[in-house]
């Protein structure tokens, strides 16, 4: 049974693009290109060599953005989580920081590195570094106290214990982080293309618009975005799969 | 008259020998909101070398708070504990605390767990302690699994395996039992002693239940409802394995159930 539990989706989807078809071939003022045509989109950027050089474009952008976020946020977010003194310190700051939209730095970004990859580097580095240190910071502030007290009574030292308990108990939550994070990494990039760079996919369904009205290029970026989204996610899915991290999903 | 001096000498010497724990006048005080809650009441207690005593008392008053101060995860408001003869200051690998099995650390296997506190010995020593206590505790088989794959009666003798393995010299117990089905129960409470008259480690057993207390501890400590005072103590002078049936058994079990104020009827 299991073995087909990929069907339902795959109908489901067959199911939209067959009513995506239906409702484009029948309407009489052109306001959505059908899938055959965003098809057809694609191909021509894929002979044009545009698809791979947009895709790769995005990916290194977000990339770089968000390793850059995991590794800084990450050890940060510990810090706060561990440091209670440091928390209280620094939270108040940092929640003011967090409503604003990562987009709202678009010109900041500009003005400080140009229009090209550094800023949009800079705005997914934003993007992600917030919700992942206030991720790792509360994962730290959940493990239960026993395994911490279980930890000191062997006799470890504050280091081993960062490295033998801390780091191991925040994992499986901190996997929920970062996946969340890349989603939103993935989501700024399309937005921090639109403006501050000029390839992409954000570029890609922008200027496909201002050069010609193509339509059928926008939904065709539109489609790659919702892949490549769906692949990343379910990359960060697979590592929640692994044995020893499996004890932070199981129902137990 | 010197005669009797140098007896008492003599038994003096004696208990500071054989004395492992001694606790002095502790009283904890909680503050929260603005309103204190008195929780221990100037408890004072002595526990001999390789003795197993059980903290018995209702749900809420305090006994674990008393194990977590003898432990040194507390600090008590006033009083003092004394170990080996000397204050406790904090938690001490020479003593391990086991928690209801909540406290095996689920990122580890079985093997992970038990090797846990053995990070000073060598890789062959390491082991060797391992596979003792695998087998000590019976999950020979389950040295690659996870927590989250055992039963609860299986992690809880994790657990145990666990703290014998660093080799302490006593251990403390918060309710260890108290999440299994009584089945299980019981069979832990035999596999405990098993492994206690090996090794001889002192043992200070919290628990609500008084059947529990009365199977396992050489004396009983019943303690009264929140603010926790000493109600008695009671010494279970039956040999292990006891008969749980023996008018003695019954005698000193009644006589707790009457101490803390419940008739034995239901």
């Amino acid at each position: 049974m299991k073995k087909f539990s990929w069907l339902p989706p795959t109908i489901f989807v067959a199911i939209l693009v067959v009513a995506w078809h239906i409702a484009a071939a029948r309407q009489a003022v052109p306001i959505i290109p059908g899938p055959w045509a965003v098809l057809q989109g694609i191909g021509e950027l894929a002979r044009k060599g545009l698809l791979v050089k947009y895709v790769v474009a995005s990916v290194f952008r977000v990339t770089w953005g968000y390793l850059l976020a995991v590794a800084t946020a990450i050890p940060f977010g510990l810090f706060l989580g561990w440091r209670r003194r440091a928390e209280m310190a620094l939270n108040p700051a940092l929640q003011v920081l967090r409503p604003i939209s990562p987009l709202a730095w678009i010109p900041i970004a500009i003005l400080w590195f140009g229009v090209g990859d550094l800023a949009a580097i800079f705005l997914i580095f934003l993007a992600s570094f917030l919700p992942l240190t206030m991720s790792a910071m509360n994962a730290v502030r959940n493990i239960p106290a026993i395994y911490l007290q279980a930890g000191s009574n062997f006799g470890l030292s504050e280091r081993q214990l960062m490295w033998k308990v801390l780091y191991p108990a925040v994992l499986p939550q901190l996997l929920v982080g970062l996946r969340l994070a890349l989603g939103i990494a993935w989501m700024v990039v399309v937005a921090a293309e639109m403006i501050a760079v000029n390839s992409g996919l954000g570029f890609l369904i922008i200027d496909s618009r201002n050069a010609g009205n193509r339509y059928d290029l926008v939904v065709a970026g539109m489609v790659l975005i919702g892949a490549i989204g769906l692949l990343l996610d379910t990359g960060m899915r697979s590592l929640e799969r692994l044995r020893s991290l499996r004890w932070g999903y199981g129902t137990d | 008259m010197a005669h009797t001096l140098s007896a008492a000498t003599a038994r003096a010497v004696k208990t500071a020998i054989t004395t492992k724990v001694s606790l002095d006048g502790l009283s904890i005080v909680f503050r929260r909101d603005g309103s204190a809650v008195e929780v221990l009441d100037r408890i004072s207690l002595e526990v001999r070398e390789g003795e197993f005593v059980c903290i018995l008392g209702p749900s809420g008053c305090g006994k674990s708070t008393l194990l977590n101060i003898v432990a040194g995860f507390l600090q008590p408001s006033s009083g003092q504990a004394w170990i080996d003869g000397e204050a406790v200051r904090g938690p001490d690998p020479r003593r391990i605390f086991v928690f209801q099995e909540r406290g095996v650390f689920p990122w580890l296997t079985v093997e992970g767990n038990i090797g846990f506190g053995l990070f000073k010995l060598s890789r062959e020593e390491k082991a060797e302690r391992i596979a003792h206590y695998v087998q000590l505790v019976g999950l020979e088989g389950f040295e690659r699994a996870y927590p989250h794959e055992l039963s609860g009666g299986m992690k809880q003798r994790l657990e145990v395996a666990r703290a014998f393995a660093v080799n302490p010299d006593m251990l403390f117990l918060d309710e260890p039992f108290g999440s299994l089905d009584s089945i299980t129960r019981l069979g832990m409470r035999k596999e405990l002693l098993r492994i206690w008259e090996l090794e001889r480690k002192t043992i200070l057993f919290v628990t609500h239940d008084i059947e529990e207390a009365v199977q396992l501890a050489d004396r009983v400590v019943v303690l009264s409802s929140r603010p926790a005072r000493i109600r008695r103590i009671v010494e279970i002078d039956i040999p292990h394995p006891r008969d749980i049936s023996a008018p003695r058994y019954l005698e000193l079990r009644d006589g707790i159930f009457e101490e803390i104020g419940l008739a034995h009827q239901v």
